[in-house]
Order: structure tokens, then C-alpha cells, then sequence
């Protein structure tokens, strides 16, 4: 554990050197989520229909995507990319640690340091001139936090796994591509997932997506909670697993059958 | 000389595509990808237009018109001014003090540098809800309306072209790259898909006035559907309108050849 704790610890060190990306971000995003915010103002303006969320919400959830971004938008680990291209890889294997273990932990530290750079200062500012509201209690708000961090791992084991498939292309670039697209649609941060049409709800509600952004938002607004949101949280925890135990499987194929060459 | 610099433009263009081509399935997935993740924001407005029937008035289909023309634009600009979008790179390395020395000029070589097709799964993409709208809009493809399509969606190429360009002449103060221009490019195709005039008058200034991207879409679609704007623009301003896109261009071409003049080199 000690080697991983370390790992992960310096990670998230040298992550949080990248200031300028982080400000540059948090200004980006608050554009986006002003411009998110006008568009679902003026829909609601333009109908009297009753809807899944109340404008309130939405703002709110508009919010929390915008300070949370970096755990539906997943993308591969760089540093690992480049080490499976250039052959370097063949010394991450030397290392006297699990390669799983390294990996997930490294996408974990990968995903957690942007974020925390971040969401703080929209958390604040949305809060405070925006209309993003408080969490609907203090049970929600601790739940909130739990369920943030089975996002953190769920992000963390979906980026390992795209990070793998990497073992069986050369050019750096493969079917992780056409993941991320379904990944950023069912995390809810194209379109609160509860706006989505009736009929494709029960589908959401089973695929893993909605574990890394929207099950956090629905138990801070409160629409998640009690036995609902311990349910939600196993559901985060099952996939967990699950992707884990599919990460590791197909890395020790990957592995046996991999060729570096010299070079 | 022009015809001699169109025919190295094409040369730097095919070297280019071929490069783009010997990663085939990799430049497959990656237009797919792109293909993939603007088409589903416009599922979610799709989803979104499903519940609230309309946005002011909007339907859907006109919102396509919206989403189709500056998305398009986008797409092709991007695609094409690749070279002034990896130009802080040209700046870090040093990389600029040659194309200096070379007996064109800077711009052109930039624009040279690089060309991007993946940016092709945008296009088709917003080719496709462009096509469907009007279909579903019985909007007739006469002389007059593929005109004034194609007048926008060049005026749009020549705005965010003009973006493009006045953020890497930020890099020559500031080394690296400004990413909250980002605001400008990547916020004004999210804004402009929707018509100005849904959002509040200081936002709707400011992408009619500052970054004119209302010109692109909002204006010419009124002529083009034939509906009277709100905001009482004549059929005459609605026509003309793209040209603010050129106007723009010009401007940031400016800029750029003042930041070339006061450049110097980073030394690396």
C-alpha cells in the first residue's frame, strides 16, 4: 500500500505545479456554464410544461458539471501513452509493483488534482454570484462527498481501462476515442441526465456513466436520498469492481502477448 | 506570384493529407470521435426541444439552421488554420525565427504549417442537421438561399479564422498560449447555436458587436426563412451581414502583422 500511497501523493504534487491550465480552465467553464445556464432560462421561459428538474436544479447541476468537468471528460494517461509508444513500458514492468495497481492509482492522482484546482474556485464563485445552491442538507452534503469519491474511482478505473487498450494499437490512438464521447453523454454533462427522454431512462440507470457526475449532483440536491442513495452508491461500487476486474484481465493479455521493441 | 503561392498552398496542403492518411484507421476513429461528440450535444438538444416543444419561439429545426451554419464554419476554420492553433509551439521552440528568413510571409507559412481532417467529423456532422432542417423547414435550395448559406458560412470561416489568428498574435507577448480566448472560439460555436435573441442583452452585445458571430447565423437565417427579427434588422443588414466575419479577419491580420514586427525571438 505504502509504494501506491506515495505514488499517488507525488502525482498529485507535480499535477498541481499546472496553475495557468487550472485558471485558464476555470475561466472557460464559467463561461460555458453562464452560457448552459441562459440557454435552460430560456427554454423554461418558453414553456409551462412541468419538468424531471426545477430551474433551481438545473442551474445547480449546470454548476456542479462545470466545477466537476474533469470526471466525465476522460482521456487516456499521457505519461502511460507514451511510454507504451516508445517502448518505456518494458521498465514500468520491472517495477517490483502491480502494473494495475500503478496505473489506477496514477489515474486516480491524474483525475483528483486538476479537479481539486478547479472545482474550489467555481464551487465559490457559482455559489456565491451564479445560482448554484447549497447542498439539500448536511446528510446530503456528506453523502455528496462519499458518492464524489466513487465518481473519483469510477473515472479513475474507466481511464485505466482506455489506457490499456492502448497496449494493442501503435499509433496511441484507438478505441478509446470512440469511448469517450458515450462516456461524456451518460455522465450528464451534455444534458442532465434526468432531461433525457422518459424512455431511455431505465438504460441510464443501469450503464456505469451516471455514477461519475450525476449521481453526486441528484444526492446534493437532495432528489437522491436515504435507501435511493445508498443504492446509487453500491451501484457506483459494483462498477468499480467490475471494471477493475475487467481492467485486470485484459492487462494480463495485454502483457503476455506484448512486444517491445528495441530500440 | 499569387498563383505561385496557391500552388506551394496546395503543396503544403497535400504533404499534409498524406501525412494525415498513413494513420488511416487512427484518422478514421479520430473524425468519428469528432462526429460523435458534437453529435451528441445536438442529441441533447434534441432531448432538450422534446420537452419544452420550443426555445422563444425557435423550433427545432430552426435551431438546426442556427447549429448547422456555425458549426460548419467552425469546422472548416479550424480545420484549415490547424497551423495557428499549434503556433505557440513554433514560438516555444524558436521554430518562428526561420520561417522568418523564408521569402514568404509569416501568415501564409503558419497557415501552411498544418491542416487537420479529422475536423471533417464536425463538418458532416453539421452538414447533416443543416440538411435535415431544411428539409423538415420545406425550405427550397433556390440560387438565392444556397447564396446567402454559403455567404454565412464563409463570413463564419472568416470570423473564427480572425479569432484564431488574434490568439496566437497573443502569444508573441505572452509565449504561451491564451487558452481563455477559448471563451471567444469554442463559447461562441456553444452560444451561436442557439439565435442571439434568447439571451440577455449584455451577452447578445457582445457577440453582435465585440465578436460579431450574430452576423453569421442570426441576421442571414431571418432572410432566409423570411421572418421580420425582432431586434429590427432590415432583409438588407440581414444579407450583408457575414461580411462583419471578413471585416474581422482583416482586423486580426492586422493585429497579427503589428505582434510579427515587435516580435523577438524566445531565444530557445
Amino acid at each position: 500500500m505504502r509504494p501506491y500511497l506515495s505514488i499517488l501523493v507525488s502525482r498529485f504534487q507535480t499535477l498541481l505545479q499546472y496553475r495557468a491550465a487550472a485558471i485558464a480552465g476555470i475561466g472557460t467553464q464559467l463561461f460555458f456554464g453562464l452560457v448552459r445556464v441562459m440557454i435552460f432560462d430560456g427554454f423554461f421561459r418558453s414553456s409551462t410544461a412541468p419538468q424531471p428538474l426545477t430551474p433551481d436544479q438545473i442551474t445547480t447541476y449546470i454548476w456542479l458539471g462545470q466545477a466537476l468537468l474533469l470526471l466525465g471528460m476522460l482521456d487516456v494517461d499521457k505519461d502511460v501513452a507514451g511510454m507504451i509508444r516508445t517502448g518505456g513500458v518494458a521498465f514500468e514492468m520491472t517495477r517490483p509493483l502491480d502494473l494495475y495497481n500503478l496505473w489506477f492509482v496514477r489515474a486516480v492522482s491524474g483525475r483528483a488534482a486538476p479537479l481539486a484546482m478547479r472545482c474550489i474556485p467555481i464551487f465559490v464563485i457559482a455559489g456565491l454570484f451564479l445560482g448554484l445552491q447549497a447542498p439539500a442538507s448536511a446528510a446530503a452534503a456528506s453523502l455528496f462527498v462519499l458518492s464524489l469519491a466513487g465518481g473519483l474511482l469510477l473515472a479513475a478505473s474507466m481511464v485505466a481501462l482506455m489506457t490499456i487498450s492502448l497496449l494493442w494499437t501503435i499509433s496511441g490512438d484507438g478505441i478509446y476515442r470512440l469511448a469517450a464521447p458515450v462516456i461524456f453523454f451518460f455522465s450528464g454533462i451534455v444534458i442532465p441526465l434526468p432531461m433525457l427522454p422518459d424512455w431511455c431512462q431505465p438504460l441510464i440507470a443501469v450503464l456505469p456513466f451516471r455514477g461519475l457526475l450525476d449521481t453526486p449532483f441528484r444526492i446534493y440536491m437532495g432528489a437522491l436520498s436515504g435507501s435511493d442513495a445508498v443504492a446509487a452508491l453500491l451501484h457506483q461500487i459494483l462498477w468499480v469492481t467490475a471494471l477493475m476486474l475487467l481492467g485486470r484481465a485484459i492487462l494480463a493479455r495485454g502483457v503476455r502477448r506484448l512486444v517491445v521493441q528495441g530500440g | 506570384m499569387a498563383l505561385d503561392s496557391l500552388l506551394l498552398y496546395c503543396r503544403y496542403a497535400t504533404i499534409s493529407f498524406r501525412s494525415q492518411m498513413q494513420y488511416r484507421a487512427s484518422l478514421f476513429m479520430r473524425t468519428l470521435a469528432h462526429f460523435m461528440v458534437t453529435g451528441g450535444e445536438f442529441l441533447g438538444f434534441v432531448a432538450l426541444f422534446q420537452r419544452f416543444g420550443q426555445i422563444n419561439g425557435w423550433t427545432l429545426p430552426q435551431m438546426g439552421l442556427f447549429y448547422g451554419i456555425i458549426s460548419m464554419s467552425f469546422a472548416l476554420s479550424e480545420g484549415i488554420l490547424r497551423g495557428f492553433d499549434i503556433f505557440p509551439g513554433l514560438i516555444k521552440t524558436g521554430e518562428f525565427d526561420r520561417i522568418l528568413l523564408r521569402p514568404r510571409s509569416a501568415a501564409f507559412q503558419v497557415l501552411g504549417q498544418d491542416f487537420q481532417l479529422m475536423r471533417f467529423g464536425r463538418f458532416s456532422q453539421a452538414l447533416l442537421i443543416l440538411i435535415w432542417s431544411a428539409h423538415r423547414l420545406d425550405l427550397v435550395w433556390t440560387f438565392g438561399n444556397l447564396a446567402l448559406v454559403m455567404i454565412a458560412v464563409a463570413g463564419g470561416v472568416c470570423l473564427f479564422s480572425g479569432l484564431f489568428v488574434f490568439q496566437a498574435t497573443l502569444c508573441f507577448w505572452t509565449t504561451e498560449s491564451l487558452e481563455l480566448v477559448n471563451c471567444a472560439t469554442y463559447g461562441g460555436v456553444e452560444s451561436a447555436q442557439f439565435p442571439v435573441s434568447i439571451y440577455r442583452p449584455w451577452f447578445r452585445a457582445i457577440f453582435t458587436f465585440v465578436i460579431p458571430l450574430a452576423t453569421i447565423n442570426y441576421f442571414p437565417i431571418h432572410a432566409l426563412l423570411d421572418l421580420t427579427d425582432p431586434l429590427g434588422s432590415t432583409r438588407w443588414i440581414q444579407w450583408c451581414s457575414p461580411l462583419a466575419g471578413v471585416a474581422f479577419l482583416l482586423v486580426s491580420l492586422r493585429f497579427w502583422r503589428f505582434g510579427v514586427k515587435r516580435y523577438s525571438s524566445t531565444g530557445s
